[in-house]
Protein backbone atom coordinates (compact mmCIF):
# COMPACT_ATOMS: atom_id res chain seq x y z
CA UNK A 1 0.00 0.00 0.00
CA UNK A 2 1.33 2.98 -1.13
CA UNK A 3 1.82 5.93 1.81
CA UNK A 4 2.95 9.38 1.46
CA UNK A 5 4.85 11.62 3.59
CA UNK A 6 1.91 13.76 5.96
CA UNK A 7 2.53 17.62 4.79
CA UNK A 8 3.45 17.15 1.04
CA UNK A 9 1.85 18.32 -1.89
CA UNK A 10 -0.07 15.88 -4.94
CA UNK A 11 -1.10 16.29 -8.13
CA UNK A 12 -3.68 13.06 -9.14
CA UNK A 13 -6.39 12.79 -11.25
CA UNK A 14 -8.79 12.18 -8.63
CA UNK A 15 -9.08 12.75 -4.67
CA UNK A 16 -11.51 9.96 -2.76
CA UNK A 17 -12.59 11.04 0.57
CA UNK A 18 -13.06 8.23 2.20
CA UNK A 19 -11.32 4.73 2.16
CA UNK A 20 -14.36 2.57 3.33
CA UNK A 21 -15.53 -0.10 1.01
CA UNK A 22 -17.06 2.10 -2.33
CA UNK A 23 -13.85 5.03 -1.53
CA UNK A 24 -11.27 1.95 -2.33
CA UNK A 25 -13.87 0.24 -5.18
CA UNK A 26 -14.23 3.40 -6.80
CA UNK A 27 -10.61 3.55 -7.14
CA UNK A 28 -11.07 0.07 -9.50
CA UNK A 29 -13.41 1.54 -11.38
CA UNK A 30 -11.72 4.75 -12.09
CA UNK A 31 -8.52 2.53 -12.84
CA UNK A 32 -10.28 0.89 -15.82
CA UNK A 33 -10.81 3.99 -17.15
CA UNK A 34 -7.04 4.96 -16.76
CA UNK A 35 -7.54 7.63 -13.67
CA UNK A 36 -5.22 7.86 -10.66
CA UNK A 37 -6.62 8.17 -6.84
CA UNK A 38 -5.42 9.52 -4.03
CA UNK A 39 -7.97 8.62 -0.81
CA UNK A 40 -7.82 10.51 2.32
CA UNK A 41 -8.96 8.68 5.48
CA UNK A 42 -8.65 9.68 9.68
CA UNK A 43 -8.41 6.09 10.21
CA UNK A 44 -5.18 4.84 10.45
CA UNK A 45 -6.52 1.83 7.84
CA UNK A 46 -8.43 1.27 4.99
CA UNK A 47 -11.81 -0.06 5.27
CA UNK A 48 -13.89 2.30 6.83
CA UNK A 49 -17.04 1.16 9.37
CA UNK A 50 -16.20 -2.43 7.68
CA UNK A 51 -12.80 -2.36 9.74
CA UNK A 52 -13.33 -0.19 12.37
CA UNK A 53 -16.58 -1.01 13.86
CA UNK A 54 -17.41 -4.94 12.42
CA UNK A 55 -14.53 -6.64 11.27
CA UNK A 56 -15.21 -9.84 12.36
CA UNK A 57 -18.73 -9.09 11.86
CA UNK A 58 -20.23 -11.20 8.59
CA UNK A 59 -21.78 -9.39 6.25
CA UNK A 60 -24.59 -11.62 4.10
CA UNK A 61 -25.48 -9.66 1.10
CA UNK A 62 -22.15 -8.72 -0.80
CA UNK A 63 -22.98 -10.08 -4.43
CA UNK A 64 -21.25 -13.45 -4.80
CA UNK A 65 -19.82 -13.76 -1.18
CA UNK A 66 -22.85 -15.61 0.82
CA UNK A 67 -20.88 -14.63 3.94
CA UNK A 68 -18.05 -12.15 4.20
CA UNK A 69 -16.65 -10.37 7.49
CA UNK A 70 -15.59 -6.92 7.45
CA UNK A 71 -12.21 -7.20 7.21
CA UNK A 72 -11.92 -9.86 4.49
CA UNK A 73 -14.05 -7.80 2.26
CA UNK A 74 -11.71 -4.93 2.85
CA UNK A 75 -8.87 -7.44 2.06
CA UNK A 76 -10.07 -8.58 -0.58
CA UNK A 77 -10.97 -4.53 -2.43
CA UNK A 78 -7.41 -3.89 -1.63
CA UNK A 79 -5.97 -6.80 -3.52
CA UNK A 80 -8.21 -5.91 -6.41
CA UNK A 81 -6.84 -2.45 -6.80
CA UNK A 82 -2.92 -3.59 -6.54
CA UNK A 83 -3.17 -2.94 -10.27
CA UNK A 84 -3.94 0.92 -10.04
CA UNK A 85 -1.44 1.73 -7.02
CA UNK A 86 -3.69 4.05 -5.28
CA UNK A 87 -2.02 6.71 -2.51
CA UNK A 88 -3.32 6.70 1.19
CA UNK A 89 -3.12 9.57 2.98
CA UNK A 90 -4.20 7.76 6.12
CA UNK A 91 -4.83 9.63 10.07
CA UNK A 92 -5.77 12.71 7.91
CA UNK A 93 -9.26 14.18 7.91
CA UNK A 94 -10.17 16.42 4.46
CA UNK A 95 -10.28 19.74 6.15
CA UNK A 96 -10.94 21.93 3.25
CA UNK A 97 -11.81 22.39 -0.40
CA UNK A 98 -11.57 25.45 -2.68
CA UNK A 99 -10.90 26.04 -6.41
CA UNK A 100 -8.20 26.71 -8.08
CA UNK A 101 -7.49 28.89 -10.76
CA UNK A 102 -7.17 26.38 -13.02
CA UNK A 103 -10.72 24.91 -12.19
CA UNK A 104 -8.96 21.92 -10.09
CA UNK A 105 -9.89 21.15 -6.49
CA UNK A 106 -7.56 21.72 -3.91
CA UNK A 107 -7.54 19.50 -0.77
CA UNK A 108 -6.27 20.27 2.66
CA UNK A 109 -5.90 17.37 5.27
CA UNK A 110 -5.72 18.23 9.18
CA UNK A 111 -2.46 17.34 8.93
CA UNK A 112 -1.36 19.57 6.21
CA UNK A 113 -1.17 17.39 2.89
CA UNK A 114 -2.14 19.10 -0.14
CA UNK A 115 -3.61 17.66 -3.12
CA UNK A 116 -5.21 18.76 -6.56
CA UNK A 117 -6.96 16.98 -9.00
CA UNK A 118 -10.06 18.24 -11.44
CA UNK A 119 -12.55 15.66 -9.89
CA UNK A 120 -13.54 15.16 -5.98
CA UNK A 121 -15.28 11.71 -5.28
CA UNK A 122 -16.76 11.71 -1.15
CA UNK A 123 -16.95 8.46 -0.60
CA UNK A 124 -16.77 9.52 3.31
CA UNK A 125 -19.83 7.08 4.78
CA UNK A 126 -21.25 7.92 8.06
CA UNK A 127 -18.54 10.85 8.61
CA UNK A 128 -14.99 10.88 10.07
CA UNK A 129 -14.22 8.54 13.31
CA UNK A 130 -13.60 10.91 15.90
CA UNK A 131 -13.45 10.46 19.57
CA UNK A 132 -16.26 9.89 21.94
CA UNK A 133 -16.47 12.68 23.98
CA UNK A 134 -17.99 11.78 27.97
CA UNK A 135 -21.16 13.08 28.37
CA UNK A 136 -19.59 15.97 30.99
CA UNK A 137 -21.12 19.53 32.00
CA UNK A 138 -18.40 22.45 30.31
CA UNK A 139 -16.51 19.80 28.97
CA UNK A 140 -15.38 22.07 25.80
CA UNK A 141 -14.07 25.29 27.97
CA UNK A 142 -11.29 21.98 29.30
CA UNK A 143 -10.74 20.44 26.07
CA UNK A 144 -7.28 20.97 24.36
CA UNK A 145 -6.44 22.17 27.87
CA UNK A 146 -6.72 19.77 30.25
CA UNK A 147 -8.94 17.06 28.66
CA UNK A 148 -7.59 15.15 25.60
CA UNK A 149 -8.67 12.29 23.60
CA UNK A 150 -5.47 11.44 21.96
CA UNK A 151 -1.43 11.44 23.11
CA UNK A 152 -0.16 13.36 19.97
CA UNK A 153 3.24 14.13 21.91
CA UNK A 154 3.93 11.96 25.00
CA UNK A 155 5.97 14.99 26.79
CA UNK A 156 3.08 17.04 26.85
CA UNK A 157 2.10 14.68 29.48
CA UNK A 158 5.59 14.72 31.38
CA UNK A 159 5.50 15.14 35.12
CA UNK A 160 1.41 16.02 35.02
CA UNK A 161 -1.05 14.61 37.24
CA UNK A 162 -3.15 11.99 34.79
CA UNK A 163 -6.32 10.55 34.98
CA UNK A 164 -6.94 8.10 32.37
CA UNK A 165 -10.74 7.26 31.67
CA UNK A 166 -11.71 3.73 29.55
CA UNK A 167 -10.76 0.00 30.29
CA UNK A 168 -10.10 -0.28 26.06
CA UNK A 169 -6.96 -0.74 24.57
CA UNK A 170 -5.87 2.91 24.34
CA UNK A 171 -6.99 3.39 28.09
CA UNK A 172 -4.49 0.55 29.18
CA UNK A 173 -1.84 1.28 26.60
CA UNK A 174 -1.73 4.89 27.42
CA UNK A 175 -1.81 4.26 31.43
CA UNK A 176 1.46 2.22 30.98
CA UNK A 177 2.98 4.16 28.55
CA UNK A 178 2.89 7.48 30.63
CA UNK A 179 3.32 6.18 33.93
CA UNK A 180 6.86 6.15 33.70
CA UNK A 181 6.85 9.79 32.85
CA UNK A 182 4.11 11.38 35.01
CA UNK A 183 4.02 12.73 38.05
CA UNK A 184 0.65 10.32 38.99
CA UNK A 185 -1.13 7.99 37.07
CA UNK A 186 -5.07 6.72 37.66
CA UNK A 187 -6.86 4.92 36.16
CA UNK A 188 -10.67 4.82 36.30
CA UNK A 189 -13.26 2.60 34.34
CA UNK A 190 -17.23 1.66 35.15
CA UNK A 191 -16.23 -2.15 36.43
CA UNK A 192 -13.69 -4.38 37.94
CA UNK A 193 -12.98 -5.44 34.46
CA UNK A 194 -10.62 -4.80 31.12
CA UNK A 195 -11.49 -5.89 28.17
CA UNK A 196 -8.12 -4.50 26.92
CA UNK A 197 -5.44 -7.31 26.12
CA UNK A 198 -4.79 -9.49 28.98
CA UNK A 199 -1.26 -8.42 28.93
CA UNK A 200 -1.24 -4.87 29.79
CA UNK A 201 -4.27 -5.60 32.37
CA UNK A 202 -1.50 -7.71 34.26
CA UNK A 203 0.92 -5.04 33.78
CA UNK A 204 -1.39 -2.27 34.99
CA UNK A 205 -2.77 -4.78 38.06
CA UNK A 206 0.99 -5.10 39.06
CA UNK A 207 1.46 -1.35 38.80
CA UNK A 208 -1.38 -1.05 40.91
CA UNK A 209 -0.73 -3.55 43.39
CA UNK A 210 2.00 -1.93 43.56
CA UNK A 211 1.48 1.53 44.81
CA UNK A 212 2.71 2.59 41.25
CA UNK A 213 -0.94 3.51 39.86
CA UNK A 214 -3.92 3.95 41.35
CA UNK A 215 -7.34 2.10 40.08
CA UNK A 216 -10.65 3.94 40.34
CA UNK A 217 -13.74 1.80 39.72
CA UNK A 218 -16.66 4.54 39.47
CA UNK A 219 -18.08 6.74 37.06
CA UNK A 220 -17.08 9.98 35.65
CA UNK A 221 -19.54 12.60 36.49
CA UNK A 222 -17.97 16.09 36.36
CA UNK A 223 -15.10 17.89 35.99
CA UNK A 224 -13.57 20.08 38.57
CA UNK A 225 -11.36 23.34 38.05
CA UNK A 226 -10.93 26.87 36.59
CA UNK A 227 -10.43 28.56 32.64
CA UNK A 228 -10.45 25.17 31.03
CA UNK A 229 -7.27 23.67 33.87
CA UNK A 230 -8.93 20.88 36.10
CA UNK A 231 -7.98 20.02 39.28
CA UNK A 232 -10.04 17.00 39.59
CA UNK A 233 -12.59 14.80 38.22
CA UNK A 234 -15.51 14.44 40.20
CA UNK A 235 -16.57 10.26 40.27
CA UNK A 236 -19.35 8.43 41.57
CA UNK A 237 -19.25 4.67 42.76
CA UNK A 238 -21.46 2.58 44.99
CA UNK A 239 -18.98 1.51 46.97
CA UNK A 240 -17.83 5.00 48.25
CA UNK A 241 -20.64 7.47 46.65
CA UNK A 242 -19.53 10.71 44.77
CA UNK A 243 -15.58 11.10 45.44
CA UNK A 244 -13.27 14.04 43.64
CA UNK A 245 -10.28 12.35 42.28
CA UNK A 246 -7.22 14.83 42.05
CA UNK A 247 -5.76 15.68 38.63
CA UNK A 248 -4.54 18.26 36.21
CA UNK A 249 -4.94 15.94 33.10
CA UNK A 250 -7.84 13.88 32.04
CA UNK A 251 -7.37 11.71 28.93
CA UNK A 252 -10.82 10.19 27.52
CA UNK A 253 -11.04 6.70 25.92
CA UNK A 254 -14.84 5.88 25.27
CA UNK A 255 -13.76 5.00 21.32
CA UNK A 256 -15.26 6.65 18.18
CA UNK A 257 -18.48 7.65 16.81
CA UNK A 258 -18.92 9.01 13.33
CA UNK A 259 -19.12 12.71 12.37
CA UNK A 260 -19.59 14.74 9.38
CA UNK A 261 -16.95 17.12 10.22
CA UNK A 262 -15.48 19.65 7.60
CA UNK A 263 -17.48 18.55 4.77
CA UNK A 264 -20.55 20.06 5.46
CA UNK A 265 -18.55 23.39 4.62
CA UNK A 266 -17.89 21.95 1.70
CA UNK A 267 -20.82 23.93 0.02
CA UNK A 268 -22.68 20.74 -1.24
CA UNK A 269 -26.33 21.49 0.03
CA UNK A 270 -26.47 18.99 2.53
CA UNK A 271 -29.59 17.26 2.77
CA UNK A 272 -30.14 16.24 6.96
CA UNK A 273 -26.59 15.83 6.90
CA UNK A 274 -26.45 14.06 3.99
CA UNK A 275 -24.69 14.79 0.15
CA UNK A 276 -27.77 15.05 -2.61
CA UNK A 277 -26.59 13.59 -5.58
CA UNK A 278 -28.03 12.56 -9.13
CA UNK A 279 -28.94 9.25 -10.27
CA UNK A 280 -26.70 8.90 -13.37
CA UNK A 281 -23.68 9.87 -12.39
CA UNK A 282 -23.88 10.49 -8.57
CA UNK A 283 -22.54 13.74 -9.14
CA UNK A 284 -23.29 16.72 -6.63
CA UNK A 285 -25.02 19.89 -7.19
CA UNK A 286 -20.98 21.13 -7.43
CA UNK A 287 -19.98 20.28 -10.95
CA UNK A 288 -16.75 17.67 -10.89
CA UNK A 289 -17.67 16.78 -7.18
CA UNK A 290 -19.51 13.61 -6.65
CA UNK A 291 -20.46 11.26 -3.83
CA UNK A 292 -20.67 7.75 -3.52
CA UNK A 293 -21.62 5.18 -0.68
CA UNK A 294 -23.96 5.96 2.71
CA UNK A 295 -23.04 9.90 2.56
CA UNK A 296 -24.91 10.60 -0.65
CA UNK A 297 -28.82 11.43 -1.50
CA UNK A 298 -30.99 10.44 -3.84
CA UNK A 299 -35.00 9.12 -4.02
CA UNK A 300 -34.73 5.39 -3.53
CA UNK A 301 -31.35 5.61 -1.60
CA UNK A 302 -30.44 2.40 0.06
CA UNK A 303 -27.32 2.43 2.76
CA UNK A 304 -25.92 -0.87 1.41
CA UNK A 305 -22.18 -0.98 0.24
CA UNK A 306 -23.43 -2.95 -3.20
CA UNK A 307 -25.16 0.39 -3.85
CA UNK A 308 -22.22 2.45 -3.39
CA UNK A 309 -20.15 0.01 -5.87
CA UNK A 310 -23.10 0.76 -8.28
CA UNK A 311 -22.33 4.53 -7.71
CA UNK A 312 -18.82 4.25 -8.67
CA UNK A 313 -19.21 2.61 -11.86
CA UNK A 314 -21.26 5.46 -12.86
CA UNK A 315 -19.48 8.21 -11.19
CA UNK A 316 -16.29 7.11 -12.96
CA UNK A 317 -18.17 7.60 -16.11
CA UNK A 318 -18.37 11.19 -15.65
CA UNK A 319 -15.54 11.52 -14.07
CA UNK A 320 -13.25 10.40 -17.21
CA UNK A 321 -14.92 13.42 -19.03
CA UNK A 322 -13.77 15.68 -16.81
CA UNK A 323 -10.23 14.36 -16.24
CA UNK A 324 -10.27 13.47 -20.06
CA UNK A 325 -11.80 15.83 -21.83
CA UNK A 326 -10.65 15.32 -25.49
CA UNK A 327 -10.58 11.56 -25.46
CA UNK A 328 -13.42 9.30 -26.26
CA UNK A 329 -15.26 6.79 -23.56
CA UNK A 330 -15.46 3.49 -24.82
CA UNK A 331 -17.51 1.31 -22.68
CA UNK A 332 -15.60 -2.29 -22.17
CA UNK A 333 -15.86 -5.26 -20.66
CA UNK A 334 -12.79 -7.15 -18.24
CA UNK A 335 -13.81 -10.45 -19.45
CA UNK A 336 -12.62 -9.57 -23.18
CA UNK A 337 -10.95 -6.57 -23.42
CA UNK A 338 -7.48 -6.92 -24.15
CA UNK A 339 -6.91 -2.95 -22.91
CA UNK A 340 -8.61 -3.88 -19.71
CA UNK A 341 -6.76 -6.99 -19.22
CA UNK A 342 -3.12 -5.34 -19.35
CA UNK A 343 -4.01 -2.49 -16.79
CA UNK A 344 -5.05 -5.49 -14.79
CA UNK A 345 -1.67 -7.52 -14.88
CA UNK A 346 -3.79 -10.13 -16.03
CA UNK A 347 -2.80 -10.17 -19.84
CA UNK A 348 -1.43 -13.08 -21.43
CA UNK A 349 0.02 -11.05 -24.44
CA UNK A 350 3.52 -11.81 -22.53
CA UNK A 351 2.74 -15.80 -23.10
CA UNK B 1 -47.31 -7.40 21.03
CA UNK B 2 -46.00 -3.43 22.97
CA UNK B 3 -42.93 -2.17 22.99
CA UNK B 4 -42.78 1.17 25.55
CA UNK B 5 -39.67 3.61 24.45
CA UNK B 6 -38.91 7.10 26.79
CA UNK B 7 -37.24 8.57 24.21
CA UNK B 8 -34.27 11.34 25.39
CA UNK B 9 -36.79 13.85 25.94
CA UNK B 10 -38.97 11.79 28.36
CA UNK B 11 -42.06 11.16 25.97
CA UNK B 12 -42.96 7.80 26.04
CA UNK B 13 -44.34 5.97 22.64
CA UNK B 14 -45.98 3.24 22.58
CA UNK B 15 -44.59 0.49 19.48
CA UNK B 16 -45.79 -2.16 17.63
CA UNK B 17 -43.16 -4.78 18.86
CA UNK B 18 -42.65 -6.55 15.89
CA UNK B 19 -41.48 -10.78 16.37
CA UNK B 20 -37.53 -11.49 15.90
CA UNK B 21 -37.13 -8.09 15.64
CA UNK B 22 -34.03 -6.40 17.61
CA UNK B 23 -35.40 -3.68 19.83
CA UNK B 24 -33.07 -1.12 18.14
CA UNK B 25 -34.18 -1.84 14.95
CA UNK B 26 -38.05 -1.33 16.03
CA UNK B 27 -36.97 1.83 17.12
CA UNK B 28 -35.27 2.92 14.47
CA UNK B 29 -38.47 1.72 11.92
CA UNK B 30 -40.84 3.34 14.17
CA UNK B 31 -38.42 6.66 13.68
CA UNK B 32 -37.49 7.55 17.44
CA UNK B 33 -34.17 9.38 17.37
CA UNK B 34 -31.47 6.49 17.96
CA UNK B 35 -28.32 6.50 16.90
CA UNK B 36 -27.43 2.81 16.40
CA UNK B 37 -24.26 3.62 14.10
CA UNK B 38 -22.85 0.28 14.12
CA UNK B 39 -26.13 -0.68 13.07
CA UNK B 40 -26.71 -3.79 15.16
CA UNK B 41 -23.02 -5.09 15.54
CA UNK B 42 -22.98 -4.54 19.28
CA UNK B 43 -19.95 -2.52 18.97
CA UNK B 44 -20.73 1.42 19.47
CA UNK B 45 -23.27 1.43 22.32
CA UNK B 46 -25.19 4.08 20.58
CA UNK B 47 -28.35 2.34 20.96
CA UNK B 48 -27.87 2.32 24.97
CA UNK B 49 -31.60 1.64 26.72
CA UNK B 50 -32.32 1.72 30.57
CA UNK B 51 -34.87 -1.40 30.91
CA UNK B 52 -37.50 -1.24 33.12
CA UNK B 53 -36.55 -2.48 36.50
CA UNK B 54 -40.11 -5.19 36.13
CA UNK B 55 -38.44 -6.42 33.00
CA UNK B 56 -34.70 -6.82 33.40
CA UNK B 57 -34.99 -10.68 34.94
CA UNK B 58 -36.61 -11.32 31.84
CA UNK B 59 -34.20 -10.53 28.93
CA UNK B 60 -31.68 -13.29 28.01
CA UNK B 61 -28.70 -12.36 29.85
CA UNK B 62 -25.70 -9.81 28.91
CA UNK B 63 -23.37 -11.55 26.87
CA UNK B 64 -19.38 -10.40 27.55
CA UNK B 65 -19.55 -8.34 24.18
CA UNK B 66 -22.37 -6.46 25.36
CA UNK B 67 -20.43 -5.82 28.38
CA UNK B 68 -17.23 -4.50 26.64
CA UNK B 69 -19.38 -2.63 24.31
CA UNK B 70 -21.25 -0.67 27.54
CA UNK B 71 -17.84 0.21 28.30
CA UNK B 72 -18.21 3.23 25.52
CA UNK B 73 -21.29 4.44 26.61
CA UNK B 74 -22.06 7.11 29.49
CA UNK B 75 -24.49 6.63 32.40
CA UNK B 76 -24.07 3.44 32.69
CA UNK B 77 -26.67 1.89 35.06
CA UNK B 78 -27.85 -2.05 36.59
CA UNK B 79 -30.20 -1.82 33.86
CA UNK B 80 -28.37 -0.75 31.01
CA UNK B 81 -28.88 -2.78 28.28
CA UNK B 82 -28.00 -2.12 24.35
CA UNK B 83 -31.13 -2.92 22.40
CA UNK B 84 -29.79 -4.01 19.68
CA UNK B 85 -29.14 -7.21 21.74
CA UNK B 86 -32.60 -7.67 22.92
CA UNK B 87 -34.98 -10.17 20.57
CA UNK B 88 -38.41 -8.97 20.54
CA UNK B 89 -40.90 -11.48 21.32
CA UNK B 90 -44.07 -12.61 22.79
CA UNK B 91 -42.48 -13.14 25.95
CA UNK B 92 -41.37 -9.19 25.95
CA UNK B 93 -44.61 -7.70 25.38
CA UNK B 94 -45.23 -4.34 26.95
CA UNK B 95 -41.35 -4.19 27.37
CA UNK B 96 -40.58 -0.67 28.94
CA UNK B 97 -36.98 0.75 27.67
CA UNK B 98 -35.80 5.02 28.11
CA UNK B 99 -33.50 5.65 25.49
CA UNK B 100 -30.19 6.81 27.51
CA UNK B 101 -28.18 9.66 27.02
CA UNK B 102 -25.42 9.65 23.77
CA UNK B 103 -28.04 7.61 21.76
CA UNK B 104 -29.09 10.76 20.04
CA UNK B 105 -28.36 10.68 16.47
Amino acid sequence: MALENKGETHKTDVIIIGAGPVGLFAVFELGLLDMKAHLVDILDKPGGQCSELYPEKPIYDIPAWPVITGQDLTDRLMEQIVPFNPVFHLGQMAQSLQKLDNGHWQLVTSEGTVIEAPVVVVAAGGGSFVPKKPLLPNLESYEGKSVFYAVRKMEQFRGKKILIAGGGDSALDWALNLQPIAAEVALVHRRDDFRAAPDSVNKMRELVAAGKMKLHIADVKSLEGADGQLSGVGANSKAEGDFIIPCDTLLAFYGLTMKLGPIAEFGLNLHENLIPVDTEKFETQTPTIFSIGDINYYPGKLKLILSGFHEAALMAQQAFRYVYPDKKLRFQYTTSSSALQEKLGVSDKAA
Amino acid sequence: MKLYVTDQGGVTHELEGIEGWRVMEIIRDYGLPIKAECGGCCTCATCHVYVDKEWLDKLYPMRDDEQDALDNAFDVHDNSRLSCQILMSESLDGLKVTLAPGTEP
